[in-house]
């Protein structure tokens, strides 16, 4: 079935092929090696996960285990104690949705709004904006720890939720501007002028044509910043207080520990525990990461 | 600093308009492991049993994650009530810059000159003669924790100084062992160093070193002597294919390594191993050479605030950590030792007795942390981890470079 | 009308006033953040930023510092080694999975996943696989081939490729969605003709496809680069700059010396020389890319 479609629209096919083809092969041959190379350090991490810490002791960490404990997810969720508080990573489950989800709806829709700006609708100076963005892309995070903390302050929004939204949005602008302004560019030019001569605006132009014609690119936007917001530690505990930490503080509590006796076990439960929202993003947003409709739309 | 108090009041004065008698105070620390979590719970039940409530801030990863998040937020003009810092230097600028409270009234009030002990501890505290920070706890580093089980299969006697030791490493070399495990970060290689500076040279090159930034001395035949041990325990650590300490103290449990060097946190790996100290492990301090060990340790701050409701929950807090039977609590579940020599630690292992004879016969030095700043024990970290790691740098090409460090630090 | 042909300043005004938090962006925290960090690396800051002057004293001891001449000569290696891996593997994996393949989605998932854990953690676990006495060469010395050595992470001379390796691990499966996603805006036509035409496949996306995604391979482009500049983490969590200073970089050399050795000034001054490097190569770019022609 798959091949059959494959041979009616695919880019490459002249004819419909066997399973077993050569071609076919070397691409699922070469995907697979990649793969190991992908999983293993995901299979020790599961396998570690699994064993009581007189078991990871020994020191065989390809080992399956030899008695299965699901109490280091159990722990790792629920019961660890960081500081004071004994409930694990789900403390901070919500304040870390009730921070990512904003930030990256924030973040996605005004670089988009940039980067279409900056293609389409290009006005005196853009450039030289667009140059301070990249130049910031590589400016190191911890490096402006201190200015943004002045300027929050003089805005008023330092230690709040709203405070925080922007510092993502902030420090998400270089590389997501730069994404969408060259995804933009690289759309056929014929569709915005035709749109143009239709006596659509710049918002019905963005609404209307770019924005369906570039979900992979959102996608793309979007596994980039949940990805990155999710993870965040530094930007969340600097510049919120304890009742709005994000899950990453716990992680860290419970992973960093320095004089502490070490539970490598919890540690690869709440890693795995933490990095299943942007997976399960991953894998639902994969639905959109369909070829663009540009091609159909441009004919004639 | 005038940009400073001005924040600061403008928010607090905010703050006041809703507050009671009952007052949250935001504590912020870095003990987040199983252990050090249940012994920071003793603080605060203590401080909860005062009538006020300890607004927990756990941030793991001690100073270098600490020092960014504290900063912004004074910065910011919201400090959180009290935080830990190591007592000793880091928090100098913090007070010059008159950012935190002074504790001198419950200092006086509590008597802290007559019980703390050493006294070291709170000098360390004091500026221009007021106090600035309530110390809580010691750490020492002057440890050589020894496998008896590797020195079984070595077919030697478990060592009693430093001295044999080395000259055990052969023996521990031939029966497939590595004779000192070292972990790879910087900070392990300098604190060993440190332990062998004391162990060989004695406690006096090291203050004077570290404290009067002695120049001459560092480059004199005491440290040479100190930078040729130095050699050995490389030689001796080659083969430490580790990072973290604690994997590093595992080879030791599990009688891969002859020995390590590390400070009294470690036991509580051996603990949750069940080895007994005695039968399966040593712990000699100040390497038996030296019996002394230093006072290295943990302290809270308390950043200055407008609202006397909180100063006030400050001065409890203050006055709470101190008290005997918080020590106690605490102490016994941290693994380390209490700040007063007043109370009564029975319930203490064995290796925790020793350093408490140690500090009741006032055999101490000052931690690195109380002599150096924080600038110059990060260039001895870098010179300490590159030697340790690089065979083709002599003791002597290390000794210049520490030389060099000394009589620019300040 | 005024649509066809609207006067200078009312065309662009939409598009103007959408661009504001860009503008904002750009020159408060980017400019300002910059010149912040460049007034205050000529101070002797410590655990605050102040205000005291102290020359170019910062940048002396920088200078003279063993640590960060090895931190700038293993970021040059790590980085084009990462630049150049990067790129190809990205994009043959891409290609690869642009072939209409079943199970695309888990094969993306699989590739993507390592992206998603956080690096304090994953770092350790790439430690303990390439830790001569735990990992893969005490399983391969295991099965019989006792002379296996594969030691990168505690073998000074080798050890930004053991970083390397585990970067790769990291960063390429974002690098292949990014292709990925280049490859699915291409025109559908593009192919049909190639193949009507005859041309062979790996002709069609060398020297038409890639050509073709030109603006995509300079978004990764950026994206790897300001990486490795940034490269940090991934150090710290697996070999803390060892062994010795073998395995430092730049970044950490900035954060350290902000943070744990409490000296700003220092670290500032190092974020400088960074800034200054990227600069150089930024400001010939921005000029040759919008220098010459202009669209719209």
């Amino acid at each position: 079935m798959a091949d059959r479609v494959a041979a009616l629209s695919g880019p490459q096919g002249p004819r419909p092929r066997r399973r077993f083809s050569r071609r076919n092969i070397i691409i699922y041959g070469t995907l697979a090696v990649v793969a190991f190379y992908y999983l293993l350090p995901l299979y020790v991490m599961i396998v570690t996960s699994l064993k009581g810490m007189p078991e990871i002791r020994l020191g065989n960490i390809f080992a399956p285990p030899v008695e299965i404990t699901f109490e280091p997810w159990v722990k790792a969720w629920a019961q660890a104690c960081t500081g004071l508080n004994c409930d694990g990573l789900s403390r901070g489950f919500w304040n870390s949705v009730q921070i990512t989800v904003p930030s990256v709806i924030v973040s996605i829709l005004i670089a988009s709004v940039n980067g279409y700006a900056l293609a389409n609708w290009r006005f005196r100076g853009a450039d030289v904006f667009f140059t301070i963005l990249i130049f910031g892309a590589f400016i190191p995070y911890q490096v402006m720890l201190y200015p943004i903390v002045i300027m929050l302050r003089e805005i008023g929004l330092y230690g709040s939720l709203w405070g925080l939204v922007i510092v993502h949005t902030i420090f998400g602008m270089p590389i997501l501007t730069l994404l969408f302004r060259n995804y933009f560019t690289s759309l056929p030019e014929e569709l915005f002028k035709a749109a143009r001569i239709d006596g659509a605006r710049f918002w019905g132009i963005y609404f209307r044509i770019m924005l369906p014609m570039s979900l992979p690119i959102f996608v793309v936007a979007m596994i980039l910043q949940v990805t990155g917001i999710w993870n965040d530690f530094l930007f969340g505990v600097v510049y919120t207080k304890p009742d709005t930490y994000p899950m990453t503080v716990q992680l860290n509590n419970i992973v960093n520990t320095v004089q502490g006796v070490r539970e490598y076990n919890v540690n690869m439960a709440a890693t795995l525990l933490t990095g299943l929202v942007p997976l399960v993003i991953y894998f639902v947003s994969g639905k959109l990461f369909v070829r663009g409709i540009a091609a159909g739309a441009v004919k004639g | 600093m005038i940009a400073f108090r001005t924040i600061l009041t403008s928010t607090t004065a905010l703050l006041a308009a809703g507050s009671a008698h009952a007052t949250d105070l935001e504590v912020m620390h870095w003990w987040t492991s199983g252990g050090e979590a249940a012994a920071v719970a003793e603080f605060a039940n203590a401080f909860d049993a005062t009538g006020h409530k300890w607004i927990d801030g756990a941030i793991a990863g001690s100073g270098g994650t600490a020092r960014p998040i504290i900063v912004s937020r004074i910065i910011g003009g919201d400090p959180m009530g009290a935080f830990q810092f190591n007592h000793g230097r880091q928090a100098e600028e913090l007070i010059d810059a008159g950012l935190l409270r002074d504790l001198t009234g419950v200092a006086e009030a509590e008597g802290w000159k007559d019980i703390v002990n050493p006294p070291s501890l709170l000098d360390a505290c004091t500026v221009d003669g007021k106090i600035y920070c309530a110390p809580v706890n010691i750490h020492s580093w002057q440890w050589l924790w020894l496998s008896h089980h590797a020195f079984a299969d070595a077919g030697v006697d478990v060592p009693t100084n430093w001295d044999e030791f080395v000259a055990a490493a052969p023996a521990l070399r031939d029966a497939g062992k590595i004779p000192l495990a070292v972990g790879g970060q910087p900070w392990q290689s300098a604190g060993a160093f440190n332990v062998l500076m004391v162990g060989i040279a004695g406690p006096d090159v090291l203050v004077r070193i570290y404290g009067d930034k002695d120049a001459d001395l560092a480059a004199g035949p005491e440290m040479a002597r100190v930078f040729a041990a130095a050699g050995d325990a490389r030689e001796m650590s080659q083969g430490t294919n580790v990072q973290d300490w604690n994997q590093a103290t595992n080879l030791v449990i599990t009688g891969q390594a002859g020995g390590q060097i590390m400070g009294d946190w470690a036991q509580g790996e051996f603990q949750v191993a069940g080895q007994t100290a005695g039968e399966d492990y040593s712990c000699l301090p100040g390497l038996g050479i030296n019996e002394l060990i230093d006072t290295a340790g943990d302290a809270f701050y308390f950043p200055v605030v407008n609202d006397p409701d909180i100063a006030a929950a400050q001065d409890v807090l203050a006055a709470t950590l101190l008290a005997p039977e918080t020590q106690v609590a605490f102490n016994l579940k941290k693994g380390s030792l209490p700040i007063r020599g007043d109370i009564d630690l029975t319930a203490a292992n064995d290796c925790m007795k020793k350093g408490l004879e140690i500090l009741a016969a006032g055999n101490t030095l000052p931690a690195t942390t109380i002599l150096n700043t924080e600038d110059t024990n990060n260039q001895l970290n870098d010179l300490f981890v590159e030697f340790f790691n690089d065979t083709s740098i002599t003791p002597e090409a290390a000794q210049e470079r520490f030389v060099d460090i000394i009589a620019n630090a300040d | 009308m005024s649509d066809r042909r609207p006067n200078r300043f009312f065309r662009n005004m939409t598009a103007k006033i959408a661009a504001v938090p860009m503008i904002l962006t750009a020159l408060c925290v980017f400019v300002g953040g910059t010149v912040w960090t460049i007034v205050h690396s000529f101070t002797d800051s410590k655990l605050l930023p102040r205000l005291r002057w102290d020359g170019l004293d910062q940048y002396e001891r920088l200078w003279n510092t063993n640590r960060w001449i090895v931190s700038i000569e293993n970021l040059l290696i790590y980085g084009l080694c990462s630049l150049i891996l990067s790129l190809i593997i990205g994009f043959v994996l891409a290609a690869l999975l642009d072939q209409k393949i079943r199970f695309e989605n888990t094969f993306r998932t699989i590739l993507l996943y390592p992206f998603a854990l956080s690096f304090i953690v994953t770092g350790l676990v790439w430690q303990w696989l390439l830790n001569p006495d735990l990992g893969i060469q005490s399983v391969i010395r295991g099965a019989g081939w006792i002379g296996f050595t594969f030691d990168p992470l505690n073998n000074s001379k080798i050890v930004i490729f053991g970083v390397l390796i585990a970067g790769l691990w990291q960063g390429t499966g974002l690098i292949m969605v990014l292709m990925l996603a280049g490859l699915r805006g291409i025109d559908q036509e593009i192919w049909k003709a190639s193949r009507v035409d005859g041309i062979p496949m790996w002709k069609t996306y060398l020297f038409i496809v890639i050509p073709m995604m030109r603006p995509v391979f300079i978004t990764t482009l950026v994206i790897i680069a300001s990486g490795i500049v940034k490269l940090y983490d991934l150090i710290v969590a697996q070999t803390s700059g060892g062994p010795g200073i073998s395995s430092e970089v730049p970044a950490k050399y900035v954060y350290d010396y902000m943070f744990q050795g409490q000296n700003l000034g220092q670290g500032f001054a190092a974020s400088t020389m960074m800034l200054l490097a990227v600069l150089v190569v930024v400001i010939p770019w921005a000029y040759l890319e919008f220098g010459g022609k202009a669209r719209g």
